[in-house]
């Protein structure tokens, strides 16, 4: 065996060990250099996976045999997600040092890039592990990390935003954890190939059909599924920048993986579309969260929260991509956490920009940015392009391709909806381009803008134009990795 | 060179030139956005009749380019308008405008030449989207105009947007129904997705009840901008009805209908940048007709007079804008006795007026009869009668009015220079073409979709010569009679103002207007919810109040765990039963 073929637990384990080590060496340079190897090391790693994995790699801890032992496994889609993740990882790090510097208290920056790596390893665990019980696990060591790298926010408030998430996300894990000790009851195994066989002759019973509702609401919470979503705005918009640039890129993306994976691994799309009847509440949620969340993001006075009200009714989209219950929603679905995960951590590396130069993310602060900060301006609007899906972006592609599915699945009313509703999204992105470049009443000086300080959102929305424009690769690899998940475990 | 120029799209140059604006200044940058235009032009000839080029995306293979005799006549004349507007702007200081013009330009052009609905559905939405610019363009000069411009601006936007999202709609389903996504003549019985499209096309072709963009945001725009916005957006819709919908029925009393009610309106307006606005839709009404009947001369006559329609309508709307540019208004009532000052552009719009009018000899003529001639030719009785009272209201309010009472009727007093040169240049070509056209329109003829049947068309023959002559006579009597009794609409004594003000307010009521429903019913619903919240905090004594309303309140996590709780329970129930 070649260290090649180590990469599945190399990915999770590298971040993991590296973490404490920047407990203990503590010399802020070291510290931040380090951290950034590590992460864009595994970012490298994932693009190789995703590159090599055809047949799901199968990993078993330890030499022992699944079911008994552990067992990491890595099909086409959790590859891109792995991939997702860490590339945001690695990309919103780099906005991190300086945000972090300023925020953090002295002293203590090494706690950051640990609490940081310590969330990447439990997002990339819960990628890549098919093990049930090690999915709670890896649930639980990401929410802990990001309780505590959303209070580091800059304001006092991002203390009451954690500790809302913390509630919140621990009922989330809970119900999670309830789910797979009912399943592990039932079927004596919690390895998840192993569970869905067993599943199909225990599956009509009263247990599993409680253990499958705590399971869809635990996930949902920690999805932000309307109306679970409470805890994402504050979260988002009380952290640090990185910190939201690379929560709006990753986390949810990766509970959404779970919840693909507990829809067409555990159970198989038939029944849970079927007999458990799940299209009749997610659909009608996912059009509530698309249409309320656009419409909250319109009413937001900070730049961060509408992004982050956005990011609900972007949830909805996803939602309801898996609400379709056909292969092509599924692959419209990973296109769209794709676009997604590109578009929104673009946003917000641009408004970290804003808040280092203007220490304030509120949208009446943006008067006259046109001509403050042009670059800065640009891109934002870029941005905001993206999040409408004009065509040429990534937005595009992915909604376009949900429309698709959506009159795939004869579902018309549905696919009209989409459309109006990115109709909102031109509301809210309208408004801030609105202050920036057509109210100049009370306009500050200009501001400089230091080139190095683009790099992050550059890349963000280079990627975001670039799947726009040639979005040959994302839509094979979506297509590829959605037949293979919608087989189910082969 | 030839080669390279036949490897990148139609409009290529424009859309992507236009980028390199910014960072030229003063002459340099007058010569530039000419020369790309010019130079876009001469990637014409790169092309042969037939070809069809194209790219993979998406799994569906693109058509991006399609040439041939349809498509080339509106390149053609695209190109044509899209040199004349750009030296008429040259005076225009900000960049925006510049960028604006040839994205815009570039993406109609794209537009023409897109072979699948794809490729159309990218260009119809950029089109829409850097005309709104324009609109807003004159808000940016004139701060007191800022509100209005705006608010017109985003009517347009979303007017615009619209249309584009029900194209996209439409193409979607239509492939699903077809497969194909190639761009030809379907008709509306194709699939489901067939009438969507016919409906976006419809929007931006100003259908009745669908154009009162048209009227609302064109001269709402700056002196140049209303040039650029009336050259392309509905000649792009008529290009796309005539390729999708050629031949389909509907179309021929929807056109009649787009001839007739305008003239009403435009009779009583003020403003002569909105009359001609409104005769704008009485053309677009000519052409509707011929591609609604679908014969090979019908369908000639429809691309012909979109030909001429963009010459001698940017020609009026040019002098009219050198008008505004000198003396500072448009109204009609403020307007007269210009011909002494602006002796050059008096007689270019006259020039402009009788082609409008379709006087023989010049362009209208050539084109109109065309239209004309495939109605009688098809026995469509009703409809002949209705184009010819059209074509006497066309000669009435565009032919008679815009000129008389601008250039003669009562001198107002303005004492003002000249038009100045960059705005003669492109009147004068456009005068020149106009006369070009009428006297030898062959050379028009032979650019046609159907060049043989347009050969054997001679349009100066005694019948349509002495018809449109007698038209011509009858609207120059009813105009004279009308003055002499003092109740032409802009001479009655003080009711010009209200006669502006009574249309506004009666197409704000008729128009779809979104933005104020949405503006209205947004105030209203948060004043509601605002009353509610503070009764219900005067109730609990809590005076917190956060500015984002229900939704972007955080609610607390009780709230939220309650709802987990709620819809656990939810499933719990579905699953019992």
């Amino acid at each position: 065996m070649s260290l090649l073929d180590h990469l599945p637990v190399l990915l999770v384990i590298g971040p993991l060990l590296c973490a404490p080590l920047l407990v203990l060496i503590r010399i802020p340079s070291v510290v931040r250099w380090l951290a950034q190897a590590v992460v864009t090391a595994t970012a490298a790693g994932a693009f190789w996976l995703v590159q090599t994995v055809n047949e799901p790699i199968s990993y078993r801890m330890g030499g022992w045999t699944p079911p008994v032992g552990i067992e990491y496994r890595v099909d086409k889609v959790a590859a891109l997600v792995a991939l997702v993740v860490t590339s945001v990882a690695a990309i919103a790090l780099l906005i991190g040092h300086k945000a972090a510097r300023d925020t953090v208290i002295k002293g203590r920056l090494h706690l950051f890039y640990a609490a940081y790596l310590l969330c990447l390893t439990g997002l990339l665990g819960m990628t890549m592990t098919g093990d049930a019980f090690n999915v709670f696990v890896f649930l639980e060591i990401s929410s802990l990390s990001t309780y505590a790298l959303v209070a580091m926010g800059r304001r006092r408030n991002a203390f009451v935003a954690a500790f809302n998430y913390l509630v919140l996300g621990t009922i989330g894990g809970t119900f999670v954890l309830i789910g797979i000790g009912l399943m592990f009851q039932m079927t004596g195994t919690l390895n998840m190939a192993d569970l869905a066989e067993r599943l199909v002759e225990a599956r009509d019973t009263r247990t599993i059909h409680v253990a499958l509702a705590f399971m869809l609401i635990g996930l949902s919470v920690k999805l932000a599924v309307f109306p679970l979503h409470q805890w994402l705005p504050n979260a988002y918009a009380e952290s640090p920048s990185a910190v939201s640039t690379f929560l709006a890129g990753s986390a949810t993306k990766v509970v959404y993986f779970q919840l693909m994976r507990v829809i067409f691994t555990l159970f198989g799309a038939s029944y849970i579309f079927g007999e458990a009847r799940l299209g009749t509440l997610l659909v009608p949620l996912s059009l509530l969260a698309m249409f309320l969340g656009s419409a909250a993001a319109v009413y937001q006075s900070s730049l961060k929260r509408l992004l982050a009200y956005s990011s609900i009714a972007q949830v909805g989209y996803l939602t309801l991509a898996l609400a379709l219950g056909t292969e092509e929603g599924l692959r419209a679905g990973l296109l769209h956490l794709m676009a997604h995960a590109v578009t929104k951590a673009g946003m917000f590396a641009v408004v970290a920009i804003i808040v280092d130069r203007l220490g304030t993310d509120h949208i009446a602060a943006l008067q006259g940015l046109s001509r403050r900060m042009p670059i800065t301006a640009g891109l934002l609007v870029l941005g905001g392009i993206g999040l409408i899906g004009v065509p040429g972006t990534a937005g595009f592609v992915s909604k376009l391709a949900l429309v698709d599915a959506a009159l795939g699945a004869e579902h018309v009313f549905v696919a009209g909806a989409i459309l109006m509703s990115s109709l909102i999204a031109v509301v809210y992105v309208w408004r801030v381009v609105e202050v920036m470049y057509f109210k100049t009443e009370s306009e500050g000086p200009r501001l400089r803008e230091r080139p190095a300080s683009f790099v992050p959102a550059g890349i963000f929305l280079a990627l975001m134009l670039g799947m726009g424009l040639y979005s040959e690769p994302a839509f094979e690899l979506a297509r590829a990795g959605a037949s293979q998940l919608f087989g189910g475990m082969p | 060179m030839m080669e390279l120029l036949g490897s990148i799209f139609p409009g290529a140059i424009l859309i992507f030139g236009a980028l390199l604006v910014p960072f030229l200044k003063g002459n340099l940058r007058n010569a530039y956005v000419v020369l790309l235009p010019i130079l876009s032009a001469l990637q014409l000839f790169a092309f042969e009749l037939g070809f069809q080029g194209g790219q993979s995306f998406f799994g569906l293979e693109l058509t991006i380019v399609r040439f041939d005799a349809l498509s080339r006549i509106f390149g053609i004349v695209f190109h044509i308008a899209a040199v004349l507007v750009c030296i008429y702007g040259w005076h225009v200081k900000r960049s925006l405008d510049h960028i604006c013009t040839l994205i815009y330009a570039g993406s109609a052009i794209g537009a023409t030449f897109a072979g699948d609905l794809v490729t159309l559905f990218v260009f119809w939405e950029l089109t829409a989207v850097s005309s709104v610019f324009l609109v807003w363009a004159r808000g940016m000069d004139e701060p007191a105009r800022k509100e209005r411009a705006y608010r017109a601006g985003m009517r347009y936007l979303i007017v615009q947007v619209g249309s584009g999202v029900a194209l996209l709609a439409g193409v979607l389903l239509h492939f699903r129904d077809t497969g194909s996504i190639a761009f030809e003549n379907f008709g509306l019985d194709a699939s489901r997705g067939a009438p969507l499209i016919f409906l976006a096309f419809g929007v931006k072709a100003a259908f009745p009840l669908l154009h009162n963009w048209v009227q609302d945001a064109y001269p709402e725009s700056t002196v140049a901008g209303t040039v650029v916005l009336a050259s392309f957006t509905t000649k792009l819709a008529i290009y796309a009805l005539a390729r999708g919908f050629a031949g389909t029925e509907i179309l021929i009393p929807i056109g009649a209908t787009m001839t007739v009610f305008p003239i009403f309106f435009a009779v009583i307006e003020n403003d002569l940048r909105r009359v001609l606005a409104y005769s704008l839709n009485n053309q677009l009404g000519y052409m509707i007709v011929g591609i609604g009947i679908g014969t090979e001369l019908a369908l000639n006559g429809a691309a012909a007079h979109a030909f001429a329609h963009i010459l001698y309508k940017g020609l009026l709307l040019m002098s009219m804008g050198a008008v505004l540019f000198r003396t500072g208004t448009i109204n009609a009532s403020e307007l007269g006795g210009l011909h002494k000052s602006m002796p050059l552009t008096t007689v270019f719009c006259i020039i402009g007026a009788m082609a409008i009018s379709a006087v023989p000899g010049l362009s209208g003529f050539v084109t109109k009869s065309m239209v004309i001639s495939a109605v009688g030719n098809e026995h469509l009785t009703i409809i002949f009668g209705v184009l010819l009272f059209a074509s006497a209201g066309v000669a009435d309010h565009s032919g008679i009015k815009i000129p008389f009472f601008t250039f003669f009727a009562h001198d107002q007093g303005h004492r003002v220079k000249e038009a100045p040169l960059h705005m003669l240049i492109p009147m004068g070509i456009a005068a020149a073409l106009c006369i070009g056209i009428g006297v030898y329109p062959d050379a028009l003829y032979s650019l046609l979709p159907f060049p043989a049947t347009a050969a054997e068309y001679h349009p100066y023959d005694a019948t349509h010569v002495l018809t449109m002559l007698e038209l011509l006579l009858f609207a120059g009597l009813a105009f004279v009679v009308l003055m002499k009794l003092g109740v032409y609409p802009p001479e009655l004594p003080r009711t010009n103002l209200d006669t502006d003000w009574f249309y506004r307010r009666f197409a704000k009521n008729v128009a779809l207007d979104f933005g104020h429903l949405a503006e209205y019913g947004r105030a209203s619903l948060w004043q509601g919810f605002v009353r509610f919240r503070n009764a219900m905090l005067r109730v609990i004594g809590h005076h917190h109040q956060p500015p984002e309303g229900m939704l972007g309140e955080p609610w607390t996590a009780s709230a939220t765990t309650l709802w987990a709780a709620l819809l656990l329970g939810a499933l719990l129930l579905m699953y019992y039963s």
